[in-house]
């Protein structure tokens, strides 16, 4: 089983934008492996967060494939090809164009080793940005849909929401034998970070301590991250010491970390940016009491579609207030 | 057929036999098994349209690929899937193909390029044009096969594969197995225009229509789009209409039919016109009963096997599901 190694070769680090570590990542992945090409809607020109930008004129058109719009063939395509002997990365522009493909994804692709009793691996990376983006885009274009993924059997599950992890998780993705989902931080593209120079695999499975703590643990992912940050940055200057967990890895999560964490603070919070009712919060907070008899706070947005209106925008959007809200109530 | 020899054709048309009769018998032990209890879930039936997977296979190499139906035990054994291994799954038994987790809907034979009998409709199709494009990036000469009933062409995957095919220039022969039902309902009820055909051709696909009946027929056409495919000039249709004389699945008696019409399709049996053929060309009776013996005895000593292989245990059920993040 290949991708579930921790690697850090590098010395160095760069910084560049969350598009910039996916493409690198990518480009890496491409150059060591001949038989991983990507396949999606406008790659030759870069793709539409410029993920793919100049790895047309590197890799050619067989390898870097400017698709139909065609999202059920653009996934199925990425299941036969990964039957037949190649590492498709799958490119489905946004998550909420996924769902035009959702019978390839969750009757054909999760279930394939499965169903045909263990025949062969399906090594396909589906790209999924999620959540709100820049620019208003209203309920077709926001969603954030884990809890769907994660509640599917067969399915890998990645949100990671650092340039770091992003590299490092396109990679072990790209080596991972079983299909991953990997629903990038949409809004988080352009925003800036350090990443390691060549060689870099954030292993799956595996949670992040984003910040260390000893009153209270957030466990959080994705794009709330950022701003789960400015909330338990607010909850120090109020005196309360937040760990924040970045779970990033949400099939296998990393039960021992968070845990481990919670065994330590004896308070919990978990917060997404996803509709809270059914949201992936509800089965970590349900683990934690499980395990550790503790009640568990969950931040979600509301179980409203997301609205155009900036306001209206707003009134579903998880803010560091209300993060630092059930910080201060949980108990 | 003109220029083929009289000894060709006869070794043709018993090569032929063989592959269709191992496919009736196939089914004929497969509707008994589920008639005794034996095979516990839903098996659909492909009797009366044999012809299409023995003309189409027959064009076809080991290391091409195929994507089928749920109707899709005709594929697999003209494809050369093991039968005692695809008996043994209807029975959901360790040994079948899939371990007993597929059934019938989804047996697969990796090892002969069989990408899967498929529980949606059209679903095969991307999965066989996937295929074509794997094949090309990593310089293999194979191709795909993809066959589908007359209810897909009413389904996007439709549409979007084989404009892909075309557009990419991909080495896929589609085959649209048409016997005359999507599931319940007469497919010319539900299908506008003039037909599966027409509709590749708007597409810029090359598109032959054949009896689906007549196996010498639907190998030459076949064959035409193949020798097209191999040489590089992008994807074949295939439409090859045909009758399911069986009902949608074994449990349906098919009311929405009368049996006159069943009986006059009977009449178009394509085992029966092919051996009908094979007499006029002069071979012995025996022959043509000792194919059928030949394959009836297969399918018990399969029917046998899958008796006695093992059930799976409980947990099996936890197995093979991913290979990161094990079941809990």
């Amino acid at each position: 089983m290949t991708g579930n190694v921790e690697t850090a070769r590098a010395e160095a680090t760069t910084t560049c934008t969350i598009a910039e570590a996916a493409r690198e990542a990518l480009a890496e992945e491409m150059r060591r492996d001949p038989t991983v090409w990507a396949l999606g809607e406008d790659l030759a020109a870069g793709g539409i967060f410029g993920a793919y930008k100049g790895l047309a004129q590197e890799f050619g058109s067989e390898r870097i494939v400017s698709t139909p719009i065609s999202e059920s063939m653009i996934m199925n395509v990425g299941f036969g090809a990964a039957l037949a002997g190649t590492r498709p990365v799958v490119e489905m522009r946004i998550l909420d164009f996924a769902l035009c493909a959702w019978d390839e994804l969750i009757n054909q692709i999760a279930k394939a080793r499965y169903m045909f009793g263990g025949q062969g691996n399906v090594p396909v990376v589906i790209r999924m940005p999620q959540g709100i983006g820049r620019g208003h885009q209203a309920a077709q274009h926001s969603q954030s849909l884990e809890a769907w993924l994660v509640h599917t059997p067969g399915l890998v599950v990645l949100a990671p929401a650092t340039a770091a992890d992003e590299k490092g998780m396109l990679k072990s993705a790209i080596r991972c034998d079983d299909p991953v989902a990997m629903l990038e931080p949409k809004a988080l593209f352009p925003t800036t970070g350090e990443v390691p120079a060549g060689e870099h695999l954030t292993p799956i499975g595996v949670a992040r301590i984003a910040r260390e703590g000893s009153d209270v643990t957030l466990v959080t992912w994705s794009t709330l991250l950022p701003t789960a940050l400015v909330a338990a940055e607010k909850a120090h200057e109020a005196g309360i010491s937040v760990e924040v967990i970045d779970l990033r890895s949400l099939w296998p999560w990393d039960r021992e970390a968070v845990m481990r964490s919670v065994a330590k603070t004896k308070r919990a919070v978990v917060a997404h940016e996803a509709v809270a009712v059914g949201g992936f919060g509800a089965e970590i907070a349900a683990s934690i009491s499980e395990e550790l008899g503790l009640r568990v706070t969950r931040v979600g947005a509301p179980r409203i579609p997301v609205a155009y209106a900036p306001i209206l925008e707003n009134t579903y959007r998880v803010s560091a207030e209300r993060i630092l809200a059930a910080i201060e109530r949980s108990a | 057929m003109g220029e083929m020899k009289a000894a060709d054709r006869v070794t043709l048309g018993l090569a032929f036999l063989r592959t269709m009769v191992r496919i009736r018998e196939f089914e004929m032990h497969a509707r008994i098994g589920y008639d005794r209890g034996e095979i516990p879930g839903v098996v659909h039936l492909s009797i009366g349209q044999e012809a299409v997977p023995a003309g189409v296979c027959a064009n076809l190499r080991r290391d091409d690929y195929v994507a089928s139906t749920h109707r899709g035990h005709g594929h697999c054994i003209a494809k050369g899937a093991d039968v005692t291994a695809m008996m043994a799954e209807l029975f959901g038994k360790t040994t079948g193909t899939c371990k007993g987790k597929g059934g019938s809907m989804h047996i697969a034979d990796f090892s002969v390029g069989m990408l899967g009998a498929n529980g949606v409709v059209g679903g095969g199709i991307g999965i066989a044009v996937g295929a074509a494009q794997a094949a090309r990036l990593l310089h293999k000469d194979a191709i795909s096969a993809c066959f589908f009933g007359d209810g897909a062409v009413n389904r996007g995957p439709f549409l979007e594969g084989l404009n892909w095919a075309a557009v990419f220039n991909l080495p896929v022969l589609f085959i649209c197995e048409d016997n005359t039902f999507s599931a319940f309902t007469r497919a010319s009820d539900t299908t506008a225009g003039k037909g599966p055909t027409a509709r590749a051709e708007a597409i810029g696909v090359r598109a032959l229509s054949v009896d689906g009946n007549n196996v010498f027929a639907v190998y030459e056409a076949a064959r035409e789009l193949v020798e097209g495919i191999r040489a590089g000039h992008g994807p074949g249709f295939l439409h090859a209409p045909t009758y399911r004389l069986d009902g949608h699945t074994v449990f349906d008696k098919a009311p929405y039919r009368s049996n006159e019409e069943v009986e006059y399709h009977r009449g178009d049996d394509p085992v029966a016109l092919l051996e009908s053929r094979l007499h006029a060309w002069g071979v012995d009776g025996t022959q043509l009963d000792a194919i059928h013996i030949e394959a009836r005895e297969e399918m018990v000593r399969a029917m046998e096997a899958a008796r006695k292989a093992p059930s799976p245990s409980e947990a099996d059920a936890f197995a093979d599901v991913q290979l990161i993040g094990a079941p809990r």
